[in-house]
């Protein structure tokens, strides 16, 4: 549904994005992680035929982002980073009027805006004016917009800022709800448990580069290395860690606990429950350290910045 | 695509902008405000002024001031609503760049030129519309007090002056849109409108209380003309990647420079005579069109020139050829001829001139530069045609006094002029696939080129020539 090869995009002598490649399909939501003026904004804007690649190509929706970019955004919704609303405009209105940009029927367009304010809780702000709602209403009100020509692709710039968590669950079940539809989405954030709920698939871009990529499973395989399992006990026991260091390999440890690494925990954590059970050594717990996707993407861009030096 | 290939689709969709900015315009009380004020209450004022200054001068015996000044309110009353059109566009325009709300309208489906021409228009009709209302309150007023109705021609006149001096302001107001990222800014270089635009106005009272309201028309026309040529240079710059590629009011000097130095240089390298074979001659190519309407120019200055010579005619004394003698060597030696400080001289007086015509055609798309330039061979066809009603052979005077070095002078200013009017053109219509500025950068090369390469040697050869070479014509064909 979305595909770019080799996307890159320069300012005069600045390189704001060089050489990024993406797939989505339909049904996948990828996150696009970076810190700012990493080329997020700028990857969107080429894919939303709003700048001109300076090399490479891409296609959305099957329309030729430079060849047909008409097409291209009949067929993509954008949450810009800016909600850019009129706030003169009542959201009705507002939402009207991009209703007949995107050339839908008034009828259709009115039920459309109903579901969808409906949906997220703004039926009965659809007649003030946008310029009294808070943020998160303006966020809401901007999501809804790019949610109404009902577009197979949607290119969501950070849609949970300015959010209460209320309104912010109610913005990642709509977006997970849209995957569901079998819609292809470019989620931007700087929200990583929000990329990591959501997402399918990550890119890290860092420098107009994309400097990591994969599934977020992957990513913590392949940055973090294999997964760290937390053993604890009932009570302490001595040389704790030193008993288990022909097995596994020990990273830290306490008097009732250890935290080990291997790259097979389905027969290294028998063997493990085997030996203290004969050893009269009690097991409270065992469980896998959840590693964030935090962790994944502060070591991609440590990992990059080490390479750049 | 331009706005004469518009389908009913287009419009359609031009309409849905220029629709909501209307409606939101007016829910702005400092857009209505000044609106009504200027539209209501500005015509009912001149109005009164009108009676009451008509009353005055009538009293004193001088009818013909107020007879004058009725017409001049009338231009003025449908000048003002439409000042409101400059602040409308910069607020249409970079208002919503600013306020980030264009970049959801680019992300739809809309065309560039849609943009613009529902912009456009949101930003030109209400205020046209005021002040067609403000000349009709005023007219009125005049008509209920003074039984006064102003000739068909002239009210044909204001309403077309009103017009065009409205698209103006607009079409120039996107222009400068395009190149800044705020209000603030585009305020600022707001000047470059409403500055000529107030001379514009003082240069019109001026017509309307001479009573040549003949020349309304030219103006007019010239109005036209300059919007014609801003409309396509805005609908060139309004396009998305103008828009959204500048974040900050900031020129990179070292990258514009890299774009003029490449093109300078092109392929040829280190090699001067590769750079003149192969780069200069590119140049020449691509300013042929400017060549040959340049080259009509200066023929027509000649022929302007001389028409004009029975007009101001000189008297037919001055240009008494017989009395040249040869010893006319000797006194033009006087004067610095036949030195080489005198060819200095006369070099450097030449590539002032060409370098102020190339400076002014910066200014005016190359028009005023292709003006001056005409002035040598209109003052030349002048002298002729001087040389004629004395009785005298123009073509020996021409022969004599200005073919030797002319020969040389006169194509490089045609080439100076042709290289300036391209590179005002640049600006209207960049190469394909170019910035504006990119292509103005190219045009700049080209112009460098021309003129480092052909310009300067040129005018230095012409002023040897004229120095050394044409008095000794002028002596040996006409001394006696």
């Amino acid at each position: 549904m979305i595909e770019a090869r080799d996307l890159a995009k320069y300012f005069d002598d600045f390189h704001a994005v060089e050489s990024v490649s993406l797939n989505v399909s339909a049904g996948q939501v990828l996150a696009l992680l970076g810190p700012n003026g990493a080329g997020k904004t700028t990857t969107v804007r080429m894919l939303t035929s709003l700048l001109k690649p300076t090399r490479g190509t891409a296609t959305v929706a099957g329309y030729d982002v430079e060849r047909d970019p008409e097409g291209v955004r009949a067929n993509i919704g954008v949450l810009t980073e800016h909600h850019g609303l009129y706030l003169r405009s009542s959201g009705q209105e507002y939402l009207e009027f991009f209703g007949e940009l995107y050339g839908l029927d008034l009828k259709i367009c009115r039920t459309r805006i109903k579901e969808l304010l409906d949906r997220f809780g703004m039926a009965d702000a659809a007649r003030r004016r946008t310029g009294e709602y808070s943020k998160g209403m303006r966020q809401k009100l901007a999501l809804i917009r790019s949610m109404l020509h009902d577009p197979p692709v949607l290119l969501l710039d950070e849609p949970t800022s300015a959010m209460d968590p209320q309104s912010a669950k109610l913005v990642r079940d709509a977006i997970a709800d849209l995957r569901q539809d079998n819609r292809a989405i470019i989620l931007c954030t700087h929200n990583l448990a929000e990329a990591e709920t959501l997402a399918d698939a990550i890119a890290i871009i860092r420098h107009g580069r994309i400097i990591a990529s994969g599934t977020p499973d992957m990513l913590k395989d392949q940055l973090l290395g294999p997964a760290i399992m937390e053993l604890r006990l009932a009570a302490p026991v001595n040389g704790l860690g030193e008993s288990l260091a022909d097995v596994v390999t020990v990273v830290e440890q306490g008097d009732d606990w250890v935290r080990y690494q291997t790259p097979s925990p389905e027969t290294a954590n028998p063997a493990i429950l085997n030996r203290l059970g004969r050893g009269n050594a009690p097991v409270l717990t065992l469980a896998e350290v959840p590693r964030s996707l935090e962790a994944v993407y502060l070591r991609a861009v440590e990992e990059d910045e080490g390479v750049s030096q | 695509m331009d706005v004469s290939q518009f389908t009913r689709h287009d419009w359609t969709r031009a309409l849905v902008i220029t629709r909501r900015e209307v409606r939101d315009g007016f829910r702005d009380w400092r857009i209505l405000v000044p609106i009504l004020v200027l539209t209501v209450f500005f015509p009912a004022l001149m109005n009164f002024t009108a009676s009451r200054a008509v009353a005055f001068v009538t009293e004193y015996g001088a009818p013909v001031i107020g007879d004058r000044l009725i017409p001049f309110l009338l231009m003025i009353v449908g000048f003002f609503p439409i000042s409101v059109s400059l602040v409308i566009a910069l607020e249409s325009f970079v208002g919503e760049k600013e306020r980030h709300s264009i970049e959801p309208l680019l992300s739809s489906p809309l065309s560039n030129l849609q943009l613009y021409v529902g912009k456009t228009l949101a930003s030109t009709v209400p205020p046209l519309l005021a002040a067609y209302l403000g000349i009709g309150v005023y007219l009125a007023g005049l008509y209920l007090n003074l039984r006064w109705t102003p000739p068909l021609e002239l009210l044909i006149q204001i309403i077309a002056l009103t017009t065009v001096q409205a698209t103006v302001m607009v079409s120039g107001a996107v222009i400068i849109s395009t190149q800044v990222t705020s209000v603030r800014a585009a305020n600022l270089m707001a000047s470059f409108i409403i500055i000529p635009m107030a001379l514009l106005v003082q240069g019109e009272s001026l017509v309307m209380f001479w009573a040549r309201y003949d020349v309304l028309w030219v103006i007019i026309f010239g109005l036209a003309m300059i919007n014609a040529v801003l409309v396509r240079m805005g609908v060139r710059l309004f396009n998305r990647e103008e828009l959204l590629g500048k974040e900050l009011d900031e020129i990179n000097v070292r990258a514009l420079a890299r774009v003029w130095w490449q093109e300078f240089v092109g392929e040829a390298g280190r090699s001067p005579a590769r750079w003149y074979r192969v780069e200069v001659a590119r140049s020449l190519y691509k300013i042929r069109w400017p060549i040959a309407i340049m080259s009509l120019l200066v023929v027509a200055g000649y022929f302007i020139g001389y028409r004009y010579a029975a007009i101001f005619q000189l008297p037919p004394a001055l240009f008494d050829l017989e009395s040249i003698s040869v010893d006319l060597k000797d006194r033009l030696e006087q004067f610095g001829l036949f030195s080489a400080s005198g060819a200095g001289r006369v070099f450097f007086q030449n590539l002032r001139a060409v370098l102020i015509a190339a400076g002014l055609g910066l200014f005016s798309f190359g028009v005023l530069s292709a003006v001056i330039l005409m002035l040598p061979t209109g003052l030349a066809g002048y002298f002729a045609g001087q040389v004629a009603l004395a009785g005298y052979n123009p073509w020996l005077f021409l022969a004599a006094f200005i073919l030797p070095h002319g020969l040389v002078e006169i194509p490089a200013a045609i080439l100076v002029g042709a290289a300036t009017m391209h590179l005002g053109a640049s600006l209207i219509s960049p190469p394909p696939g170019k910035t504006v500025i990119d292509g103005w950068l190219i045009a700049l090369a080209d112009w460098t080129k021309i003129f480092v390469g052909l310009i300067l040697p040129m005018l230095a050869v012409a002023a040897l020539l004229e120095v050394f070479v044409t008095p000794n014509v002028v002596v040996a064909v006409l001394g006696r």
